[in-house]
């Protein structure tokens, strides 16, 4: 098969790196070659971080490139309109609506920009937006908007559901484990 | 067995499959989840070490005992420690030793974009790179063999693409090699002049020797393509860029060896191929080598000095199609990184900006009081810089200046600059920004925590006793989160002769020992939309049609913004 190319965006401390681990999990158990790329230091600090997801029968570049990502998942709104430039011509955002302020938005330098699912589709992504905030709540935590998300994800990929659920097992500790498999279900059938 | 594993993950197992017998480190990314990851190996002993350089020094004393070592930095890192790598070069070692350090084109979190491979070139030190994390894994064990058969350290260079991307690798079992029994040897020990000329023609001889390994190891991989229109030479990341890209379509030579580098494979490739081209991140070292050697060479010319390079850069420059992307809107309002809410940085630098002081900086979360709105910082340069920086600064007659440094820093490096202020009596006031953690790397622990890297307890620098045995006898300690006292312990040092510290003491509120409060709320009654606590840039603080709001998810209960408002808008909840 062609190398598929996932792009995992959001705001830091938002879980990206559990996420991060989560497909790595999945992907491992599929039996694919993969590469997943990280953001540590700085950006986490509140910044913005994005995760490069690839596999395949033969995976090379750790990173997407502009134009490339089939798949743009975004933890935050604005960050899927900061990284849509990655997405390749007819790919899908899939996005939280949570909208999460940041500073020059905070101190008055900038507006958050209005209606970006308009913006998005005008530019001709297919676009699948959830409360994945409501979810997490529902959930039982709002830490989970991660998960939920990458529930969402989920639909995206042909693998059992077991797949998932053994991922999970692996990445989240055990106290943890129930909740994040209930933001995981919800994510799916959002 | 298959594991997906970070690059800093493969090399951790590397060594751990190698054999090693001890890890001394200091955190720095790219580099750190090495040496994190090798703490959870029970057969090695691990430490986080002060500095890079004693880091070094006790991973070469480990080896010269006949244990197998590591030690890993990022490139900055490599600077602390040079002083001590030019040296054991012409020592080498006894067991092997490997140093990993990485470099981070880009600067994701980094303050320069410095070329490790000139180390390697200077000290005349083998350096390998690996470009996934199976050859993390492989060139690490490799290390140790190269180490012990040409008497030298080793290189790893990582590189922020490689240590933090994760792929597949095979494990295999460790390795326990016999201990190499120390045997006294001055000569090869002891570098006073008359021995250190002895070892020279030594060092030499290796890295003609290596240079010789360099036509033949597979760590050099020639890669043939029934197209001899286009030959590339490249290594790590680039290299998977250039397979990105072109596929099987352009013959390629990869290095794993990037120092020393062939003659003859290199010579024998151009002839092969049209045009040679050299795609290589940041300097131009396989490129001179090129030309060295008198081949034509396509590489700088095209390529980027400065920042990362990708597949599509290289897709462009060499004309090759590609996908573009488009931009969903124009400009997108910038996410920078912020203090965290309830980050005890945020008092101190918003008391600091209030009094328009002259702030020498340093490294760690606290560099980020030099962003708006905090806008309080005028310098940062490197590790420990603050201190004697400012000493320089008040010495030339400079007003009004105070540096802060964090806890990990001022052990790091920033003890030295105190010890130049103590013993020559500039009136200089520093501040210790002191949150009992290495936070911008991670949350490491280090010696004033009194944990080590296991979580098990250890020793512990006492900071106020170490400032007095620097002679400063003014050493003064306040909670940063309570603004009135610390502007008026600052104001009061910076206004009395002689040197002083200030140590501004509330623990990171990302550790778990840090309990937060009840998070705040704001009474839109009391509220004059003055914005007098959006001053602070605080991420849990927002402002709406003419009010203020606390994103009660995010708050902490650190009341700052509380002390700043003149109207008692802020409430504790369930007042």
């Amino acid at each position: 098969m062609d190398t598929r190319n996932i792009v995992i965006v959001g705001v830091g401390g938002q879980g990206s790196l559990l996420a991060c681990n989560l497909m790595g999990r999945a992907l491992l158990i599929e039996g694919y070659d993969a590469k997943v790329s990280e953001v540590h230091g700085m950006s986490q600090r509140g910044g913005a971080v994005v995760t490069y997801v690839r596999y395949g029968d033969k995976v090379h570049s750790p990173i997407v490139d502009n134009g490339q990502a089939e798949l743009l998942v975004s933890f935050e709104l604005l960050e899927a309109a900061r990284w849509f430039e990655l997405l390749a011509p007819g790919g899908t955002v899939v996005t939280n609506t949570q909208q999460i302020d940041p500073i020059p938005v905070i101190i008055g330098a900038a507006e958050y920009p209005e209606n970006l699912l308009g913006k998005f589709e005008e530019k001709g992504a297919k676009v699948d937006a959830i409360d994945a905030l409501a979810l997490a709540q529902e959930a039982g935590s709002t830490k989970t908007v991660n998960i939920v998300m990458m529930g969402r994800l989920s639909k995206y990929f042909p693998f059992k559901a077991e797949t998932w659920q053994k991922a999970l097992e692996e990445t989240v500790p055990p106290k943890l484990l129930e909740m994040n498999k209930k933001a995981f279900e919800l994510g799916v059938n959002a | 067995m298959k594991s997906l594993l970070l690059g800093n993950a493969a090399v951790a197992r590397g060594v751990w499959e190698a054999g090693a017998f001890v890890t001394s480190s200091y955190p720095g990314t790219p580099s750190t989840e090495i040496t994190m990851n090798i703490a959870k190996y029970d057969e090695i002993y691990t430490e986080w070490a002060p500095n890079e350089k004693v880091a070094m020094e006790v991973a070469w004393g480990a080896c010269i005992a006949g244990r197998r070592s590591f030690t890993g930095m990022k490139h900055v890192g490599l600077n602390v420690a040079a002083d001590t790598l030019f040296t054991i070069s012409y020592t080498g070692v006894n067991a092997g030793m490997v140093c990993a350090v990485a470099d981070e084109p880009g600067m994701h979190s980094s303050q320069n974009e410095q070329d490790s491979r000139y180390y390697a070139k200077a000290a005349k030190v083998p350096m390998l790179e690996p470009a996934d994390s199976a050859e993390c894994l492989e060139f690490t064990k490799l290390a140790y063999e190269l180490s012990e058969k040409y008497d030298t350290p080793v290189f790893i260079r990582m590189c922020t693409r490689v240590g933090h991307s994760q792929s597949v690798v095979e494990l295999s079992d460790r390795v326990e090699p016999p201990l190499k029994e120390y045997v006294k040897n001055p000569q090869k020990y002891v570098m006073m002049p008359a021995f250190a000329r002895a070892r020279h023609p030594i060092v030499e001889k290796r890295i003609s020797d290596m240079t010789e390994m360099a036509e033949n190891t597979h760590l050099n991989r020639v890669e043939m393509s029934d197209n001899a229109d286009m030959g590339i030479i490249t290594s790590g990341t680039c290299y998977q860029y250039v397979k990105e890209v072109f596929g099987d379509t352009v013959s390629v030579l990869k290095l794993g060896l990037v120092h020393p580098l062939p003659v003859d494979l290199i010579k024998n490739f151009a002839s092969k191929v049209k045009k040679l081209v050299v795609i290589e991140e940041l300097d131009p070292v396989i490129e001179d080598h090129c030309k060295k050697l008198g081949l034509a060479v396509t590489g700088k010319d095209i390529f980027p000095i400065c920042g990362e390079l990708s597949p599509n850069i290289i897709a462009e420059k060499l004309n090759k199609p590609f996908n573009k992307g488009q931009k969903a809107i124009d400009a997108v309002p910038m996410r920078p990184p912020v203090m965290c809410a309830g980050c005890s940085h945020r008092g101190l630098f918003h008391v600091l900006g209030k009094i328009k002081a002259m702030v020498h900086g340093d490294i760690g979360c606290y560099t980020l009081g030099a962003t708006p709105p905090l806008s309080a910082m005028d310098t940062t340069i490197c590790m420990g810089g603050s201190i004697s920086g400012l000493h320089g600064f008040v010495r030339a007659g400079g007003k009004n200046a105070v540096c802060v440094i964090g806890d990990s820093t001022f052990a790091h490096m920033g003890i030295n600059g105190l010890i130049d202020i103590g013993y020559n009596r500039s009136d200089s006031t520093v501040i210790i920004a002191d949150n009992s953690t290495t936070g911008m790397t991670g949350h490491q622990e280090n010696p004033t925590t009194g944990v080590n890297i296991k979580g098990e307890p250890c020793g512990k620098m006492d900071i106020e006793m170490m400032c007095k045995a620097c002679g400063i006898e003014r050493v003064k300690i306040v909670d940063p989160n309570d603004l009135e006292e610390t502007e008026k312990v600052i104001r009061e040092e910076m206004a009395t002769p002689g040197p002083s510290v200030i140590i501004a003491k509330r623990p990171c509120m990302l550790l778990k020992s840090s309990k937060p409060n009840p998070p705040l709320a704001v009474n839109k009654d009391k509220c004059t939309g003055c914005k007098m606590c959006m001053k602070i840039g605080c991420p849990s603080l927002s402002y709406k049609n003419g009010k203020v709001s606390v994103n009660s998810t995010l708050c902490v209960g650190c009341k700052v913004c509380m002390q700043l408002c003149k109207f008692d808008a802020f409430t504790e909840k369930g007042e």
